[in-house]
């Protein structure tokens, strides 16, 4: 679907993208992430044609985007990370506006308002006028004009930038039943929040890709070790023994404080390895109950912190 | 064409439901309504002259006026960030420019002929010719539609809207005071530079009733000019 060969973007003297190489296949969704900088705002704006590349060769759906802008165009919805609404218009009259430069005719155009109002939940208030909506659902109109005429590719710039907790859940639920329609490409500088989203990831660092995979493969690949939090029964006083003794860990930690009153208690066990077949094997003969074993939170901020902080940034210099 | 009506509906519909719009279009009115009294009453007047007074003040204030609205045509979406919708869609940046220049060009049409009542009221004690009426109102549009050109070249080219405005004024200032630099000029460098001067002579024949083949091409032409400007910074920054 998208096939991108030694893409390059300058904008003056200063390089922005590039040399980047690399394609997505149809029904794929592909994270992109990097930190703010990284070139991701770039390669997304020359993906929808609203920027031309400096060198290199972008084709969507086998069309290049220098030799058939408007071609290329008709195939892609794009969302930029401000979604470009006019407030002074009403939630319908925005869409349909959308729909007809993207040359459907009126009737198709009122059928498709009416099938994205839903698919979007927007039906409320379709009749609202766009600069009374909160920012949720200024993002939900702005997927909806992204996705209005049937792209092939959608293309979304931080569309979860911004949102609630709830709203975030919801717009990864919307993404997702996306993705029988559309091949989609997610920009986001937050792996957690694409992490469970995307198929693929490709991690970008000073305009170039720097890593692809899946998050299981780039955890495996980059980190030594691993940090894993584990929730078992009892006041985890002999589970940090336990897991002390296993060989390669580096250390334990009781994360709540102890056994509390629901009489369970949670550690983070960092290790120079995967222990976490070691680790439920020694507390399961110790008859300790398991109740939860994941992946910490902190090791995806530290797979994401190794791949796109700039060479030479200090270790407290990024934030993910 | 399709996709350039669609863009000027929009356009047209948001000076109508945005204060802006009905504050400039109150404005032009109230100042053309002002100076036009201050013409009519002003002493003992041949119509002919009352009429020409007449559009010589709305020529003025329909520069201003095109100026203060094409401002915002392109920089206000850049700024809003709403440019890239129309940016993405799989339309021509001819489109896109034309669009704009049809919706303040319809507003200022529309704005001038509301004014069509101060020259009829004219027939009340004197007598002008409906052709005078006429060609003098050609003028108008015409050079409102240069001043559009103008402003829209400036708004496509400028960041903000604020630049966009100085950059048109300044344009179309200078246009208008090359009659002054060709006097100053030799021959035939004079006659060259005031043939360029945006009103002084030009406007003068539409006001005294004339209409003269040249001057409406040389409006038509600047208008063109410009358009074309606009649709090349549209063109040129996709590459930037």
């Amino acid at each position: 679907m998208i096939e991108i060969q030694a893409l390059t973007k300058y904008y003056g003297d200063r390089k922005a993208v590039g040399p980047m190489s690399f394609s997505i296949e149809k029904g794929e969704i592909v994270g992109l992430l990097g930190l703010n900088g990284a070139g991701k705002t770039t390669t997304l704006r020359i993906l929808a044609c609203d920027l031309l590349p400096s060198s290199g060769s972008v084709r969507v759906d086998g069309l290049d985007v220098v030799d058939h802008p408007d071609d290329v165009r008709a195939r892609v919805g794009y969302l930029p990370d401000h979604p470009p609404l006019y407030d002074e218009m009403t939630v319908a009259e925005y869409l349909l506006f959308a729909a007809k430069i993207r040359g459907l005719t009126g009737a198709e155009a009122r059928k498709r308002v009416d099938e994205v109002t839903s698919a979007t939940a927007l039906r409320g208030v379709r009749d609202d006028v766009i600069s009374t909506l909160s920012h949720g659902y200024r993002q939900r109109v702005g997927i909806a004009q992204a996705i209005v005429h049937k792209p092939q590719l959608l293309v979304l710039d931080e569309p979860i930038s911004g949102l609630d907790p709830v709203q975030i859940v919801e717009m990864r639920e919307l993404v997702r039943n996306l993705r029988h329609e559309h091949t989609t490409l997610i920009s986001s500088h937050f792996l957690s929040e694409i992490s469970e989203t995307c198929d693929r990831l490709l991690v970008l660092r000073n305009g170039e890709i720097v890593a692809s995979g899946t998050e299981e493969e780039l955890s495996t690949r980059l980190l030594e070790g691993g940090s894993i939090v584990i929730t078992v029964r009892g006041d985890g006083g002999q589970a940090k023994r336990l897991l002390t003794s296993i060989k390669d860990v580096r250390s334990v930690e009781i994360l709540d404080g102890g056994a509390g009153r629901t009489g369970t208690t949670t550690l983070r066990v960092d290790a120079e390895r995967d222990i976490r077949e070691d680790a439920c094997r020694t507390l399961v003969l110790a008859d300790i109950g398991i109740l939860e074993l994941t992946r910490s939170e902190r090791e995806l901020e530290s797979i994401f912190l190794t791949l796109a902080r700039p060479e030479g940034r200090a270790d407290n210099g990024a934030r993910a | 064409m399709r996709n350039a009506l669609l863009i000027a509906g929009r356009e047209l519909r948001s000076y109508l439901r945005s204060p802006l719009g009905w504050i400039v279009a109150s404005a032009m009115l109230l100042l053309d309504g002002l100076l036009f009294q201050v013409g009519a009453m002003g002493g003992a007047k041949l119509s002919a002259q009352v009429l020409a007074d007449f559009f010589y003040y709305v020529s003025g204030i329909t520069m201003v006026g095109a100026i203060a609205l094409s401002m915002r045509l392109i920089a206000h979406e850049r700024e809003k960030g709403t440019l890239v919708l129309i940016n993405t869609a799989p339309i021509r940046d001819s489109e896109i420019i034309g669009g704009k220049f049809i919706a303040l060009f319809t507003f200022i049409v529309g704005v001038t002929v509301l004014t069509a009542y101060m020259p009829a009221l004219i027939f009340v004690n004197g007598k002008v010719s409906v052709g005078h009426i006429l060609v003098g109102y050609a003028g108008i549009i015409l050079l409102g539609a240069s001043a559009i050109a103008v402003g829209l070249f400036a708004s496509a080219f400028a960041r903000t809207q604020v630049i966009a405005a100085v950059l048109g004024a300044a344009i179309l200032g200078v246009m208008l005071l090359l009659w002054m630099a060709a006097k100053v000029a030799d021959p035939p460098v004079s006659s060259f530079i005031l043939a360029l001067a945006l009103h002084h002579e030009r406007q003068r024949a539409f006001m005294n009733g004339i209409l003269r083949l040249d001057n409406v091409v040389y409006y038509v032409a600047i208008t063109y000019f410009f358009l074309l400007a606009a649709i090349k910074t549209m063109e040129a920054r996709r590459w930037r």
